[in-house]
């Protein structure tokens, strides 16, 4: 037996009657109970005003030197020479057949300063990933560091954070554009304040240090902020329809086929994947993940068998799925054959043996309003 | 906490004997177990089932339970207030969330169930 770890906001977690469950090894809160808990209401929270996640599982890996852009721009898809001091960009790690290790942001510190973030499910196997591709040539001008425990993280998302926060950020924050930061601090504490999020909303990725964090989300909580567990992290992430690995992405999908092209910079030089990409983009992409409503009654949810209308055959499957509490309604993402794949296609989803109908719609399910 | 007028099982419904014909529904723990419930799904009234069947299912936003029939029997009706407002479910489980009730035909299927002090014991006991 293996005791699951705790983030530094675990009391809190307690505090608020949260619902806690093993998540990548991590105690973490799935919901929280009261009248403004559970995944629905939380997830509204977000959507209407503001929801905070503590999301301090997530690993962080640094990475420095006059050769760390070089060695970034290697092991990653995106163009990481484009990437100015104060920004950020989605990424990933892709093995030689450009299939995904993991999806993560990296943030571009200083010039030869980088902070990549990474799932907290993947973080051991990102870091040593990144660590055995230091050639001994890079030894002298590249340093990977695991940084995970150096940072508590807070999301704060939806329409009311930025107004909520501005008040007890470094003046300026507020003017920070989407997948900028600011290195400053929250309530007269450091942090990273990062226009960043997983759920489709505007608001900002709060790195603190672990024993800040605590005091932090209490002041959150006091200036009306409501805690939102992994339930509604995914409902949200799943409406504004982001990939979620082990999901939509993982070591038997390229970006291409996951709807990620825009992250791959095939001109930008040589990277891990690149001739796997040029090669699936010349033979054509066989498979795409699309989006479905349901239409009929039930959820479809990841591993059900998405079945050809003539034939009955499994032809494809789901990714994710859910039952929406913005639009009320089981939507989901699937794989299915790129000549299948155009909004309006039917499909019949097998779902604990009954075939349950539902139709392609385009992505995202959810923008917010600009 | 748990009605002592009914029956219960280790799926976790709850039975409630009127003469020969019994209602059925889950019980607080189970409605808990599920969160927030947003489809229903329950058999036809006329449908004839043994005991153990799988009679429907419960879904929540982030969990699908099965519902097993504890008896054998026949449906005789079910609710229809629980399958426009699942929410029902969660509100009142031991009352308005009532699901189906069953003409049933062996009293003998009623003896394996708990009585409200054992079930509670159950729930209690992690085993759940």
């Amino acid at each position: 037996m293996t005791t699951l770890k705790r983030t530094p906001l675990y009391a809190c977690h307690v505090e608020a009657g949260a619902k806690l469950v093993d998540f990548a090894g991590w105690e973490m809160p799935v919901q929280y109970s009261g009248s403004t808990g559970g995944v629905i209401e939380e997830h509204r929270a977000v959507r209407t005003a503001a929801g905070m996640f503590d999301v301090s599982h997530m690993g962080e890996v640094r990475v420095r030197g006059a050769g760390a852009e070089a060695f970034l721009q290697r092991l990653t898809p995106n163009d990481v020479s484009k990437l100015a001091p104060g920004r950020a960009h989605y990424s990933g790690l892709l093995t030689d057949s450009a299939t995904y290790i993991d999806d993560l942001l990296i943030y571009r510190l200083a010039a030869d300063d980088f902070l990549v973030v990474v799932n907290a499910s993947n973080a051991e196997r990102d870091f040593a990933w990144m660590a055995e591709r230091v050639t001994r040539e890079e030894k002298n001008s590249v340093e990977v560091t695991n940084e995970s425990d150096r940072y508590a993280l807070i999301a704060v998302q939806g329409p009311q954070a930025v107004p909520i926060l501005t008040p007890l950020m470094t003046p300026g924050a507020a003017d920070v554009r989407y997948y900028g930061f600011l290195q400053g601090e929250v309530a007269g504490n450091p942090a990273i304040l990062s226009r960043t999020g997983y759920t489709g909303e505007d608001g900002f990725e709060l790195y603190l240090s672990p024993e800040d964090a605590p005091g932090i989300w209490r002041l959150l909580l006091d200036a009306g902020v409501k805690p939102a567990g992994l339930g509604a992290r995914d409902t949200l992430r799943l409406e504004a329809a982001m990939a979620l690995y082990g999901h939509e992405i993982d070591e038997t999908t390229t970006p291409f086929e996951a709807g990620l092209a825009w992250v791959v910079k095939l001109d930008k030089g040589e990277f891990a994947g690149r001739a796997a990409l040029a090669a699936q983009r010349a033979a054509g992409i066989p498979r795409k993940l699309v989006g479905f409503e349901v239409r009929g009654r039930g959820i479809a949810r990841q591993g059900h068998a998405v079945l050809s209308p003539e034939s009955g055959e499994a032809v494809g499957t789901v990714t994710s799925g859910t039952w929406s509490p913005t639009f009320e309604k089981a939507l989901g993402m699937a794989y299915v054959p790129a000549a299948m794949a155009a909004p309006g296609t039917a499909l019949s989803i097998d779902v604990r043996g009954k075939s349950l109908p539902a139709v392609i719609v385009d992505l995202p399910f959810y923008r917010r309003a600009k | 906490m748990y009605p002592t007028d009914y029956l219960y099982s280790r799926e976790h419904e709850w039975i409630r004997v009127e003469d020969d014909v019994c209602v059925l529904g889950i019980t607080e723990f189970a409605q808990q177990e599920l969160g927030e419930v947003v489809f229903v799904e329950l058999p036809e009234v006329g449908q004839v089932f043994n005991t153990d069947d799988e009679v429907g299912t419960i879904e929540s936003v982030k969990a699908v339970a099965e519902v097993y029939i504890p008896v054998a029997g026949e449906v005789i009706e079910i609710n229809d207030a629980v399958v426009d407002d699942p929410e029902l479910l969660n509100e009142d489980p031991h009352g308005e969330g009532w699901l189906i009730k069953v003409r049933f035909s062996s009293a003998s299927d009623l003896k394996v169930l708990m009585s409200a002090e054992k079930y509670e014991e159950y729930v209690k006991s992690g085993e759940a």
